[in-house]
C-alpha cells in the first residue's frame, strides 16, 4: 500500500454520554464536530466529504450539522445502519478519501436517547374486531410476545444462550453474564465521559430488575444522550502536516463492513456471529495483525450478552473458549487482552449512531498515550466493533504512529 | 348450517396448518439448495434459485436458545418464555408454553413438541389458533 493509500484519524472527539437536558440532537452533533475539527487543527474548509448518522433524527442529520458548524458545498452522506451507523459513517468518510475523491472526511454520530426505554417491540394495539391475516406471515394479530419476541434485550438474550447450547457449560448462565457486566460497570469508574460510572456488585447486578432473563437492567445498553465525529486523512496530506499532527495521528489500519451472510436460522433468530467473524478476519488480513497483537479492544455489547459471543467472534479465544477465555480474567483491564475499559455500552452508554465513532474514540485515546487514570499502558494497537441488528458489522483496526 | 357445527377457527399465522392432519408448520423450501422460509421469497437468500415448494416441518424438536421476558412492550402479557426450537434441521421462532417461566424448568436442549392453543375470539365468533413448543 502507497502512502497515499494510508488513512489516519487526524482528529477525534467524543462528548460526555449521559442526559444533555440543554442540547438537541444538532447541538450534540456540532459539538463533537468542534472538537473534533480542534483536535486535527483544521477547518471545516479542509473537509472534502462529510457522513453523518442519527438513528432517531428525521430528515438529513449531515445538512442540519453542516449549516451548525459550516456549509461548503462538500458531498454530504446521511447513513443509516442500525447500531452500526457510526462506523458506517466513518467507512464512508474513508471509502471517499481511499477513492482519491478528497484529502480530509468527517464522519458524525450522533443521538438523542435518554429515558427511550425499550427498544423495538412497539406497543401492542388492541386485536382487530375481526381476525383478518395481514403482513408477510398472515399474522391475525400482534406477533411480539406470541410468537418469540422482538424486544432487543430479549434478541440478545436469546443469542448469549445460543453460545451456551452449542458449548455446553455446567454453570449457571445468569451468573456468568452478571460478571460480564460487573467488569464494565467496574472498567467504567475510570471514565468520566461514561454516562455510569458507579461500580456495581454481582449481587446488585443480578438483584436488580429482570428485563429478559439472563439480562437485567445493568446488563443491558444504558440507552443516553451522546456525540463522537472523526476527522481522517490520507497518508500523503499527513506528511504535509506539523510533527504534532503526526504524532498524534492514529492509523487506520484495518475499515472493514459486512452484513450477514446467508445460514440457516439466520431469519429466524439475528445471527451476529458469522458476519462478526468475516469482519474480523478481513480486518486482520488488512492489518497484517493478529487477535494476539491486540492491546486492547472496545465490542459491542449491547448486553452482557453479547459479550461473550464476540470474545469468540472475534477470535480473542480459542474458538468455543468465550467462557473459559472471560473466567481467566483476560477482558478486565488488568487482563491480556482488555475489552471495554470504557465500561462499554452497558456502563459507557448506548447514543445509537454515536457508538461505532465513539469505540474508536476510546481506542485513540490509549494509542496516543492521552488515556488518564485508564491508560492501558504502552498501547501500540487496538479494535473497535459494532454490531448493528438487521445486521451490519463494523471492525476497525487502529495503530499507534510509529514516530 | 347446523348447530352441531363446531366453532369457525382460523391459525394465527398463514404458515401454521390446521386443517390437513395434525396441526403443523409449512415452510416455502427452496428447490435449488433447501433453504426454508416462512414467508415469501423472489429468490433464496441463500442460493438466489427462484423455484420453491411447500414443505411440512417437523413437529418435535430440541430448544436452542430462550429467554424469560419479563420486560415488555405495554399489552405484552409478561412473563413468557421465548425461544428458538430446532425442528429435525429447520429453526422456528415461538413461545415455550405448558411449562413455568424459570431458569429451573426452561432447560437448554430439551426436547419440545408444538402445541396449539386459543389465543382469543372475535366478534364473528371464529376462535384464532396460535402455536408454541411445550417440553415433549
Amino acid at each position: 500500500m502507497s502512502a497515499s493509500d494510508d488513512i489516519w484519524i487526524l482528529g477525534i472527539s467524543m462528548t460526555k454520554f449521559g442526559k444533555h437536558t440543554d442540547k438537541d440532537t444538532v447541538d450534540l452533533g456540532a459539538e463533537a464536530i468542534q472538537d473534533a475539527l480542534a483536535d486535527a487543527g483544521v477547518t471545516m474548509r479542509d473537509i472534502g466529504v462529510f457522513a453523518a448518522g442519527s438513528l432517531m433524527t428525521q430528515g438529513g442529520i449531515a445538512q442540519m450539522l453542516q449549516k451548525q458548524v459550516g456549509q461548503t458545498g462538500i458531498p454530504a452522506y446521511n447513513v443509516s445502519n442500525a447500531c452500526a451507523t457510526g462506523a458506517t459513517a466513518q467507512r464512508t468518510a474513508i471509502m471517499a478519501i481511499k477513492a482519491g475523491e478528497a484529502d480530509y472526511g468527517l464522519a458524525c454520530g450522533v443521538e438523542k436517547l435518554a429515558g427511550a426505554g425499550l427498544l423495538a417491540g412497539a406497543n401492542r394495539s388492541a386485536d382487530n374486531p375481526t381476525w383478518t391475516p395481514k403482513g408477510r406471515f398472515g399474522a391475525v394479530a400482534a406477533v411480539d410476545g406470541r410468537i418469540g419476541t422482538e424486544t432487543m434485550p430479549g434478541v440478545f438474550a436469546q443469542i448469549g444462550m445460543e453460545y451456551l447450547h452449542e458449548h455446553p457449560y455446567d454453570g449457571t448462565p445468569f451468573e456468568l453474564f452478571a460478571k460480564i457486566s460487573e467488569k464494565n460497570h467496574s472498567h467504567s469508574t475510570l471514565n468520566p465521559r461514561a454516562a455510569y460510572t458507579k461500580a456495581m456488585s454481582l449481587e446488585q447486578i443480578m438483584g436488580d430488575v429482570m428485563i429478559a432473563y439472563p439480562n437485567t437492567r445493568p446488563m443491558c445498553s444504558a440507552n443516553c444522550d451522546g456525540a463522537a465525529a472523526a476527522v481522517v486523512v490520507n497518508g500523503a496530506t499527513l506528511k504535509t502536516l506539523s510533527l504534532e499532527q503526526q504524532r498524534r495521528a492514529v492509523k487506520v489500519s484495518a475499515s472493514i463492513l459486512t452484513s450477514d451472510p446467508y445460514e440457516e436460522a439466520c431469519q429466524v433468530l439475528p445471527n451476529v456471529n458469522t458476519l462478526t467473524r468475516n469482519a474480523a478476519q478481513q480486518a486482520y488480513e488488512q492489518a497484517g495483525v493478529g487477535p494476539g497483537d491486540l492491546d486492547l479492544v472496545e465490542l459491542h455489547d449491547c448486553f452482557a450478552t453479547a459479550e461473550l459471543v464476540h470474545y469468540d467472534n472475534l477470535m480473542l479465544c480459542e474458538p468455543g473458549g468465550a467462557v473459559d477465555f472471560f473466567n481467566s480474567g483476560a477482558t478486565w483491564r488488568t487482563g491480556s487482552t482488555p475489552v471495554n475499559v470504557s465500561g462499554g455500552l452497558q456502563s459507557k452508554g448506548h447514543p445509537i449512531a454515536a457508538t461505532g465513532i465513539a469505540n474508536i474514540w476510546e481506542v485513540c485515546q490509549h494509542l496516543r498515550g492521552e488515556g488518564g487514570p485508564r491508560q492501558i499502558e504502552g498501547a501500540k494497537l487496538g479494535l473497535a466493533h459494532v454490531i448493528g441488528l438487521g445486521s451490519a458489522c463494523g471492525v476497525h483496526v487502529l495503530e499507534k504512529a510509529a514516530a | 348450517m347446523t348447530d352441531t357445527q363446531s366453532p369457525a377457527q382460523i391459525p394465527f399465522v398463514d404458515y401454521l396448518v390446521l386443517d390437513d392432519g395434525d396441526p403443523h408448520l409449512v415452510a416455502n423450501e427452496c428447490t435449488g439448495c433447501g433453504a426454508r422460509f416462512f414467508d415469501r421469497r423472489n429468490a433464496c437468500a441463500g442460493c438466489f434459485g427462484t423455484e420453491f415448494g411447500s414443505v411440512d416441518v417437523a413437529t418435535e424438536g430440541v430448544l436452542r436458545s430462550y429467554t424469560i421476558v419479563s420486560f415488555a412492550a405495554p399489552g405484552v402479557d409478561v412473563p413468557f418464555v421465548a425461544g428458538v426450537v430446532d425442528c429435525d434441521g429447520t429453526s422456528v421462532r415461538g413461545n415455550v408454553v405448558g411449562c413455568p417461566p424459570d431458569p429451573d424448568h426452561i432447560k437448554l436442549g430439551m426436547p419440545v413438541k408444538l402445541t396449539t392453543f386459543p389465543i382469543g375470539t372475535d366478534e364473528a365468533g371464529t376462535a384464532a389458533i396460535n402455536f408454541g413448543f411445550e417440553p415433549a
